[in-house]
């Protein structure tokens, strides 16, 4: 009898862990009063979908957000892979205490520092751009840790096989450094896609137009109050924008974990 | 000779300048720089049209300890972290102790603990919202089957702070799992097979062996999820609008709104200040007492 105890909490948990999505997905199919009232032979349903695609610029914001996290990527890459670089395999003076100030930064959130963020962001024209949203991300500490550690573990000989035979520092760091760093990249990218695909506090700020809105910016505003839509529009709307992400990972479930590993745990 | 050391050495010091400069560029513009600013913004007035700032000192933190939803907001984020910190690392741990055990199901199980950490908290929000609605919530039917009359759970200032609380911990656990599962897969096997030689029954062997190998990750973890009860506020903004009465109100919501809804940016930025300060302090304290103490590895 014990014997079953354990493994009939774990699922129990785990149902439990699942339920508001399958209540959303529940709600998104069926009628509101079906919906609410669990009418479990109640008739499956689209309307909410076409009623919550036709009340917001979905596409946009669709699209919008692919942008926004493309545009973060690129920037974080091409930042991290250069400073990462700098950190991992050139000696200069003061360079480890110029690591500890870019290692402060893992604490100086940006969204603690909204208040002067959106000053710089003003004075820079970014307000309400796509490259206003990913601008403080790009330089991400944690990025640039990330691969400084990841250079670190490159043999020595590779480095000075690619400069006796004519490489300069940009040339080795992308024939040598860049291949031997793929799977962190891999790693890096999947855990800022995921992140960022869902940042609020931030887009919220420093948009104010459906042309550069986000998605999980436009779903609050689809579902505020004044809105006047019922659950099951808003559970539709919100499957709507959670599915891409929740595909994938269901698809790449195993890369997602492992990255989230690699990212974390140093 | 010395010459042409001394020269690939500038050289090299040189290209090590040019390749930070991008990312020490940006640094300097949305994280260094905005830190000064925040605090020099603190120390003065709240300018208008007519009068232009001026230099206040610490008056704006006076008039923020003299503001008592401040110290509401304060506690309310204390209470936030004192709950949601440890309560999603013990869910963490047993979540991962089971996803890595010999159960059945063992990979929906570990799905379904995972899922929530790849949801934005709107959509987390906008899930449980269908929970918490007073008419026809999740909990109130559930309630009502067992006689409980219904309850407006983010309406009432008693209960709107632990729905809160409660969203966070299903966003958290899962993601706090993985570094523990991470753990517990590099324990040797041969700790458990001499255990088992020795009699000591699962839970001697989980307290005296695993969980002493887990402190790290613990610490880990530790750091991770103060600094989230600072950050994790999404949910606030469709759940309660940190209402009613500021009852669920936290400290970074606070902020906005000062900011960006009450345009008082002097108060705002000092509150900036006192959560960089306590920031800070976590640095200090992961890098000069956890590095130090932790890394037996």
């Amino acid at each position: 009898m014990i014997r079953y105890i354990e493994p009939a909490a774990a699922i129990l948990l785990a149902l439990l862990w699942i339920s508001p999505l399958l209540f959303a997905f529940w709600a998104a199919f069926h009628d509101v009063s079906d919906a609410v009232n669990f009418r479990l032979t109640a008739p499956l349903t689209l309307e909410n979908f076409r009623t919550a695609w036709a009340g917001a610029p979905w596409l946009r914001y669709f699209l919008n957000t692919f942008m926004l996290v493309s545009l973060i990527l690129a920037g974080q890459f091409l930042l991290c892979t250069l400073a990462g670089f700098a950190f991992a395999q050139t000696e200069f003076r003061g360079r480890d205490a110029l690591f500890i100030l870019v290692l402060m930064q893992l604490f100086i959130l940006p969204e603690v520092l909204i208040v002067e963020n959106y000053r710089v962001a003003a004075s820079l024209g970014l307000l309400d751009s796509i490259l206003g949203i990913g601008a403080p991300y790009m330089a991400s500490a944690f990025g640039i840790f990330l691969m400084r550690q990841a250079f670190k573990s490159v043999p020595k000989d590779l480095d000075e096989a690619a400069r006796v035979e004519g490489c300069g520092t940009l040339g080795v760091l992308w024939r040598v450094y860049v291949p031997a760093a793929r799977p962190t990249y891999l790693a890096y990218a999947l855990v800022s896609v995921a992140t960022h695909w869902n940042n609020f506090l931030w887009p919220l700020i420093v948009t104010n137009s459906p042309s550069t809105r986000p998605l999980t910016v436009g779903l609050s505003l689809f579902g505020a109050p004044e809105n006047g839509v019922d659950i099951s529009v808003i559970s539709a709307a919100t499957v709507m924008v959670i599915a891409p992400l929740l595909i994938s990972f269901l698809i790449f479930q195993r890369q997602f974990v492992q990255a989230f590993l690699t990212a974390g745990v140093k | 000779m010395t010459d042409a050391f001394t020269f690939e050495r500038r050289r090299r010091a040189l290209h090590g300048w040019l390749l930070l400069s991008p990312a020490l560029i940006m640094l300097t513009a949305f994280a260094f720089y905005p830190s000064l600013a925040t605090m020099v913004t603190s120390l003065w007035s709240r300018g208008t049209r007519r009068n232009p700032a001026e230099f206040a000192g610490l008056e704006n933190y006076r008039y923020l300890f003299d503001d008592p939803t401040f110290w509401q907001v304060a506690g309310n984020n204390l209470s936030y972290a004192l709950v949601t910190i440890p309560i999603s690392m013990a869910l963490a741990l047993i979540m991962a102790l089971w996803a890595n055990s010999k159960l059945p199901a063992r990979g929906f199980i570990r799905t379904a603990y995972f899922t929530p950490t790849v949801l934005p908290m709107i959509a987390a929000a906008n899930l449980w919202l269908f929970f918490y609605t007073p008419s026809f919530g999740i909990l109130n039917q559930i309630g009502a089957l067992f006689g409980a009359g219904p309850v407006n759970w983010l309406g009432e200032p008693e209960t709107a702070l632990w729905a809160i609380c409660v969203v966070t911990i299903w966003k958290e656990a899962g993601f706090f799992m993985i570094f523990y599962l991470a753990a517990l897969q590099t324990i040797p096997p041969d700790l458990k097979e001499a255990a088992d030689i020795e009699g000591a029954s699962r839970w001697t062997y989980t307290r005296r062996i695993v969980l002493p190998l887990l402190m790290p990750t613990t610490l880990f973890i530790l750091v991770n999820a103060m600094i989230n009860s600072v950050k994790l506020i999404d949910h606030l903004f469709i759940l309660t609008k940190g209402g009613p009465s500021d009852s669920s109100k936290l400290i970074l919501y606070y902020i906005w709104e000062n900011a960006f809804a009450y345009f008082d940016r002097p108060s705002a930025a000092a509150m900036t200040v006192l959560v960089l300060a306590l920031m800070g302090a976590l640095a200090a304290f992961q890098f000069l007492v956890l590095d130090r103490r932790v890394h037996y590895r």
